[in-house]
């Protein structure tokens, strides 16, 4: 610790590069990871608007578009269809890894682990900022895919083999589809970056949770924000290797001429493939194990920072803490074997099959007990319906609504009939990407005083989260009968079928609700930008939180807490306890100073269990 | 949950009160073992490719006829002996016998040279007798691939921990580090070692 006190004093030597962009502060890293995750959302969505823009009006001509993306349309303004895959595939990494996972993990782990467990840094403050500037880099060379000849890769976010493994080093474009060239392996070789990116901070998060917590701080004391940000480092620090060397295999199949992908007498184009013996299914093996556990990457940080919120504005304890982190725990655990049920239609033995629709409906349990606590914890809660407040709200109802979808999904037999459909799309909408995006929302109105400052408005943010959450309902669950009656996602032109051409007005209805979501997301910037610059001054604590982030100055200086590190006293839920004077004491209140929880035994809605009543002020010995 | 004052007693008897390690150790080497646990599942990705190709292949070469398994197993038997050696170089350092580590330093990374040099010996000789990553004289592709990927990677791990070995050597003769520095390249070795092991077992013997 000697090291990072004379770090707290180094704040007035360093200079601007040090302090605002090379900055060891890991409060600046993760507003730093904040920002370029919500410029990159910003890229992905305009992305999304593209592919709606095809499947809602196919073939049609957008003038302004053309002007906007020379390469991506015809000389008449089409979308041209190997366009329209590059988009789908970006749209879907962009999101998935550079935006989510960014924020959630790179953001708000950074900003909030070491805060929220009287830290004054992360373990190892110069790796931390490697990881962060690993991210630009990978976004550079993603992007860049877009620009190479063949543009951007076209096969998928998942990038299957053989089409993403099979190209023609002539022509630098792919065999069976252009962006199969240079572009698919930009992709790869930016995915790496990210992957070390993501070593780097997971080391430090986990170690900085184990090492770093200040006294009294023991485990079973961290806000569940914490244990969710603790456990996702762990399944990041677990997944990540296994894609890493799956991307240095497809690597070597695409440039070095080997095939652990392309299986023999495969034929494209007319021409027999070169390579043989390869086995495609290795790569779903092995990208599954890491892509399952990767949604919880995304879904456990927002899971964690709902739970927060809906204590805090809900002035009540979290109900069921315990059952809480076990749940978190038993997800992470689980996740790492259901990667199956990616696969029930690759050909796959129907009793391996069985298996992992076991350990997937199992998931349900623990994700059941999570929304129950919840809904628990709302119950007869004084609710404060912050911006913050309802996006948290909002996440439970997304996450129940394709929650019961990933029911029907996981049963393999239902799976084959829905696989690759647009009702897959709308499920993993629901459950993984709005509801993730719910959380990170929440998050930045919840923490928004605390990295910046300053507060942010709450009539926009009311706003927002109305036009939001309606506009994702009105893009997202239409998409449910799509899939029911037969649209399969990815097609560039799926009502050149006639069975789907009745579905038009579906699609077209759809569009204009993605193009009303994704102009909802303006009043958002608007509301950021501004009150970054104009918002009210914002005091240490304004929401009354207990935790110890909110103990601190708003923002926190260089190393936090000053001269002495916080004691913690008490577990972070201590809100609305009877008999004491506010209703929340903070965690660093000794017991002796204000009551404890023991009255919560004459509410048992609220839970907890009585203490004895202190006797001598254990804190002064 | 823990509210009381009985509570915070019992709290801040426990190793994991927070203020203080778990483990009692300190972030650099809970962050190696966290590294090589991850490391772990690079190999393991590398390996389980191999693995499920060979079976889905149903045949593979006979390795007898192919490798060396005297050149190999000399530098199995050297790689371990440099983890004796590395052991040796920790417990002096812990013990602050200070004219004990830098010699048994440099013979564990004299001993990850020798390795690597029998690596090279052996990539040459089978490079010059037709393997490459995308065919060789035995029929199967994949055979070549699977063993330069992974003894490749392997071997990459032993030339960083060798540069490793020999930047800890130089700060240890300069007095700038702590034994548990020491002790912390010592766990990689031993990994990159342990991991040899399993590589050894499943490409060359089974």
């Amino acid at each position: 610790m000697a090291v990072m006190h004379e770090a707290a004093h180094e704040e007035h030597k360093l200079g601007f590069l040090q302090r605002y962009v090379f900055s060891q502060d890991h409060k600046i890293i993760g507003i730093q990871y904040m920002m370029t995750s919500l410029f990159m959302a910003a890229v992905g969505g305009v992305l999304a608007m593209l592919i709606r823009m095809e499947l809602g009006w196919p073939g049609a001509r957008w003038g302004l578009a053309k002007w906007l993306f020379p390469g991506g349309f015809t000389g008449d303004g089409t979308l041209k269809p190997d366009f329209y895959l590059a988009v789908v595939t970006m749209h879907g990494s962009i999101m998935i890894f550079f935006v989510l996972t960014t924020a959630l993990s790179g953001g708000f782990g950074n900003f909030l682990i070491p805060l929220t467990i009287g830290a004054r840094d992360m373990a190892f403050p110069f790796m931390n900022m490697l990881s962060y500037w690993l991210y630009p880099p990978a976004i550079v060379v993603l992007l860049a895919s877009f620009f190479v000849a063949g543009g951007a890769p076209n096969a998928g976010w998942t990038a299957y083999p053989p089409l993403s493994a099979l190209y023609n080093p002539a022509t630098g474009t792919g065999l069976a589809a252009p962006g199969s060239g240079l572009g698919q392996s930009l992709w790869l070789v930016s995915l790496a970056i990210l992957i070390v990116s993501f070593l780097f901070g997971s080391l430090n998060y986990i170690t900085t949770v184990l090492q770093l917590r200040t006294r009294g701080m023991s485990m079973g004391r961290m806000p569940l924000v914490t244990w969710a940000q603790f456990t996702t480092a762990i399944l990041m620090l677990l997944s990540f290797p296994v894609l890493f060397a799956a991307v240095v295999m497809l690597l070597f199949d695409r440039h070095l001429g080997t095939s652990f992908f392309v299986p023999s007498g495969l034929v494209v184009g007319g021409q027999l493939v070169t390579h043989q013996g390869g086995n495609p299914l290795l790569w779903q093996h092995l990208f599954w194990f890491l892509g399952h556990p990767e949604v919880y990457v995304l879904i456990l940080p927002p899971m964690g920072i709902v739970s927060e919120i809906l204590a805090v504005h809900g002035r009540k304890p979290i109900f069921g803490y315990k059952a809480m982190v076990a749940s978190i725990c038993a997800i992470a655990f689980l996740s790492f074997l259901v990667w199956g049920h990616h696969m029930f239609t690759s050909g796959m033995n129907p009793l391996v099959g069985t298996a992992f629709m076991v350990t997937t409906l199992a998931i349900a349990i623990p994700s059941a007990v999570k929304t129950f606590n919840w809904v628990a914890t709302l119950w007869r809660a004084r609710i404060h319906f912050t911006p913050a407040m309802l996006f948290a709200i909002g996440f439970v109802s997304l996450f129940v609504t394709g929650g019961l979808t990933g029911i029907f999904l996981g049963s393999p037999a239902v799976d084959v009939y829905f696989q690759d459909t647009f009702f897959v799309v709308a499920h993993f909408h629901f459950v993984m990407a709005s509801a993730a995006l719910f959380g990170l929302f929440g998050g930045l109105y919840h923490w928004f005083p605390k990295m910046f400052g300053r507060m942010m408005d709450e009539r926009l943010g009311k706003l927002h989260f109305w036009l939001t959450f309606v506009g994702i309902y009105a893009t997202f669950f239409p998409m449910h009968f799509l899939g029911m009656a037969g649209e399969p996602r990815r097609y560039y032109s799926p009502q050149m079928y006639d069975f789907l051409r009745g579905l038009s007005g579906l699609n077209m209805f759809v569009s204009l609700a993605a193009f009303g979501l994704g102009l909802a997301q303006l009043i958002f910037a608007y509301n950021f930008i501004r009150s970054l610059f104009r918002g009210p001054k914002a005091e240490g604590n304004p929401w009354h939180a207990n935790t110890l982030e909110w103990q601190a100055d708003s923002p926190p200086p260089h190393g936090n807490w000053g001269a002495t590190l916080p004691t913690v006293h008490r577990w972070p839920y201590d809100y609305s306890v009877p008999g004491a004077t506010e209703d929340y004491i903070p965690q660093t209140v000794p017991v002796t100073a204000a009551v404890v929880a023991g009255g919560a035994l004459h509410h048992p809605v609220q839970g907890g269990a009585p203490d004895e009543p202190p006797t001598t002020d254990l804190n002064s010995a | 949950m823990a509210h009381g004052a009985v509570d915070q007693q019992q709290v801040l008897a426990s190793d994991w009160s927070g203020g203080k390690s778990p483990f009692a150790v300190g972030w650099p080497k809970l962050m190696m073992w966290l590294f090589l646990v991850s490391d772990t599942l690079t190999f393991a990705g590398l390996l389980a490719g191999y693995g499920v190709i060979r079976i889905s292949l149903g045949r593979w070469p006979v390795r007898a006829e192919i490798f060396n398994l005297y050149l190999v197993g000399a530098m199995t038997f050297i790689l371990i002996c440099s983890s004796a050696t590395m052991a040796v170089a920790v417990s002096a350092a812990k013990r602050g016998d200070h004219r004990r580590v830098i010699p048994y330093l440099l013979l564990t990374v004299l001993g990850g040279l020798l390795f690597l040099c029998g690596q090279a010996y052996e990539w040459t000789h089978f490079i010059r007798e037709g393997a490459r990553l995308f065919g060789n004289p035995w029929g199967i592709p994949q055979f070549s691939a699977t063993f330069f990927i992974t003894t490749g990677f392997h071997g990459g791990h032993v030339s960083v921990g060798v540069l490793y070995l020999l930047v800890t050597t130089l700060r240890w003769s300069r007095r700038s580090i702590q034994p548990e520095s020491v002790e912390i390249a010592g766990l990689y070795w031993h990994f990159v070692d342990l991991v040899w092991v399993f590589i050894f077992t499943l490409l060359y013997l089974i």
